[in-house]
């Protein structure tokens, strides 16, 4: 499951799942849906990545800053994600196609995740990991 | 906001007394009814910029000041090297050297008006513009390596523009001490098919009617009368500014801590002047300048080579080039002393007086033109410089209209097809490559931008010189 929520400049994203995992997942959908409709975007062509950071917070902004990464360089868009998290490493797989704006009801870039808000917990039974974007 | 965060100075200033960790008082420029609407994050924010290291004089907000992060939008702060002074990625944002890019074009509304409909396919067509868009030029990195050291000068040596663009961009089109090697080369890689593109969500290109003059003088040293064509370009330094950013915040997270500085939120991570990181830092961000500067330059040309097609009567030139993200090293007197600091400024325009040895003999009598942005909907500003914000505000005002209502919230509200509707009604004729990111930049979920460039009038950041509105909008 995945929000959006509102910041006054920008926008949040909040991914949430039964494990670190899934938010993290939930979370890189969330962002991907600030930039286009991800549900118009097919995982045709997986991209591997891997990020390395020992705190948790700070490796959810690692995860989604590659994401934007990838994003930028390869002009793609992506709505499937694997996360595997062991330790301070995260090892993950995009889904994704190249941009068609159109097709993908593209809308804004997203200029980085950032710092504010940022927050990896588990509450209620349920893990969130969220943060603001820039737009 | 809370008007306990706040002691009213005068009319137009609030102070944030010092206390606890502060070094130094917060400063917001507001009327009544701005400081009312302001969120208490931008006081919380203004305040804990305030504790940082070497920060001299006030930690300022301008009046278009909201919730950013760490810094608030439309903060200042100035930072001293030999008191410890820091530098931070988070004070000058992620879209280093955003700004705003104002043309003549020679025209009168009589001789546009007729044409605009054309012009507008035209430009559309011509300038890349929303997301994944890429430029007509690819780089290599070593050539990239070449635009981030030479700015708009590099852009005009490759036939984009011509000499005499560069007197009116700030710093002469670039600006000294970049160093590409602290680049990145994620960071380069995303600019590489960057080059001469918009960008999108608040970006935009602007054709515009000179609607109303408050200043006959300085209006005629800048070329403005009623009337007139312009064009403003609103962008700044693309992937490559974006990845500075992300990178340097990173290693500024470990560089504050290093540096045993203690941070109220992340976003704040900062590295002494006088260190590794904070060095580096400069080398990068100024790259990043550099990169904004030719990205406008090249914009301009693209908008040139329209004007020559189309309305070949057409003389495009640059009224000014200024942008309102950046850190740049400037001497200012402090306590009676002449000091030599670095002023941050995060969504704030510099604007230099009269008689400043770094603006164009055109205009040094008259001081630096403050280019405002507005929205697609409303008006955007052209201000002057005063002598008096260099004791109020180290010469800084504000940067445009800030935002009022969240993008999720602008989205429920209006559709991208309706908002064309109606402002083709009032005669603004918009081409957008997104509806959705029009319905987010909805006019309504902006502040309005008239109020606050009144109140950096009356406060004395900067004059008004004249209002244009728009005739016709490039959205991203």
């Amino acid at each position: 499951m995945w929000e959006h929520f509102a910041h006054q400049a920008d926008i949040g994203i909040r991914g949430i799942g039964a494990t670190l995992e899934e938010a993290f997942a939930e979370a890189a959908y969330a962002l991907m849906a600030v930039m286009c409709n991800p549900q118009k975007v097919r995982p045709l062509e997986p991209v591997s990545v891997s990020v390395q950071m020992d705190d948790r917070e700070l490796l959810l902004a690692e995860w989604l800053n590659q994401i934007l990464y990838e994003a930028d360089t390869r002009k793609m868009f992506f709505s499937r994600f694997e996360v595997k998290i062991s330790g301070d490493t995260l090892s993950g797989v995009l889904w994704g196609e190249r941009m068609d704006p159109v097709r993908h009801e593209a809308a804004v870039e997203a200029k980085a995740a950032t710092y504010q808000m940022l927050k990896v917990a588990f509450e209620d039974g349920r893990w969130i990991a969220q943060c603001v974007v820039d737009v | 906001m809370d008007r306990k965060l706040v002691k009213r100075r005068d009319e137009y200033r609030w102070l944030i007394e010092r206390t606890g960790k502060m070094h130094v008082d917060g400063l917001i420029f507001a009327s009544e009814s701005l400081i009312a609407e302001m969120d208490d994050m931008v006081a919380r924010q203004v305040a804990n910029v305030a504790c940082l290291p070497g920060i001299v004089g006030y930690s300022y907000a301008m009046p278009d000041a909201h919730w950013g992060y760490g810094f608030c939008i439309g903060g200042v702060a100035a930072f001293d090297p030999d008191k410890g002074g820091v530098i931070s990625a988070g004070g000058v944002g992620f879209d280093i050297a955003c700004g705003v890019r104002t043309m003549h074009t020679g025209l009168k509304e009589k001789d546009f008006l007729p044409h605009r409909e054309r012009i507008a396919d035209a430009l559309f067509r011509h300038i890349p513009a929303g997301v994944g868009s890429t430029g007509k030029i690819a780089l290599s990195i070593p050539k990239l390596d070449e635009v981030l050291a030479g700015g708009a000068v590099w852009a005009v040596q490759q036939g984009f523009g011509t000499a005499d663009d560069l007197r009116f961009i700030e710093s002469g089109g670039r600006v000294a001490g970049a160093d590409p090697s602290k680049v990145s080369d994620e960071a380069k890689k995303r600019q590489r098919e960057e080059m001469g593109t918009l960008g999108s969500g608040n970006h935009y290109l602007e054709i515009q009617k000179v609607e109303e003059i408050y200043d006959p003088q300085t209006a005629a040293a800048f070329g403005l009368e009623e009337g007139d064509i312009k064009i403003s370009i609103h962008c700044g330094s693309r992937g490559l500014g974006h990845q500075i950013g992300t990178d340097y915040l990173k290693k500024m997270a470990t560089a504050a801590r290093e540096a045993g500085i203690e941070l109220a939120e992340r976003e704040l991570a900062c590295a002494p002047l006088k260190s590794e990181v904070g060095r580096s830092y400069l080398g990068a961000m100024r790259s990043g300048i550099n990169c904004a500067l030719a990205n406008r330059q090249i914009l301009m040309h693209l908008v040139r080579e329209v004007f020559e097609k189309e309305m070949p009567g057409a003389q495009i030139r640059l009224l000014y080039d200024v942008s309102h993200n950046t850190c740049q090293e400037e001497e200012h007197e402090i306590d009676g002393r002449l000091c030599r600091l670095f002023v941050h400024r995060k969504g704030a325009t510099r604007a230099w007086g009269p008689g400043h040895p770094g603006l164009p003999a055109e205009y040094r009598s008259v001081g630096q033109p403050v280019l405002i942005g507005g929205t697609m909907g409303t008006a955007s500003y052209i201000l002057v410089g005063t002598k008096e914000a260099e004791s109020l505000s180290l010469s800084s005002s504000c940067h445009g209209a800030g935002r009022q209502m969240s993008r999720t919230a602008a989205t429920k509200r209006w559709h991208g097809k309706e908002i064309i509707r109606n402002l083709q009604g009032r005669g603004i004729l918009i081409r957008s490559a997104s509806m959705r990111g029009l319905a987010e930049e909805a006019p309504g979920a902006y502040k309005d931008v008239s109020e606050v460039v009144e109140v950096s009038d009356k406060a004395g950041l900067a004059r008004k010189v004249a209002k244009l509105v728009p005739l016709v909008c490039i959205k991203g």
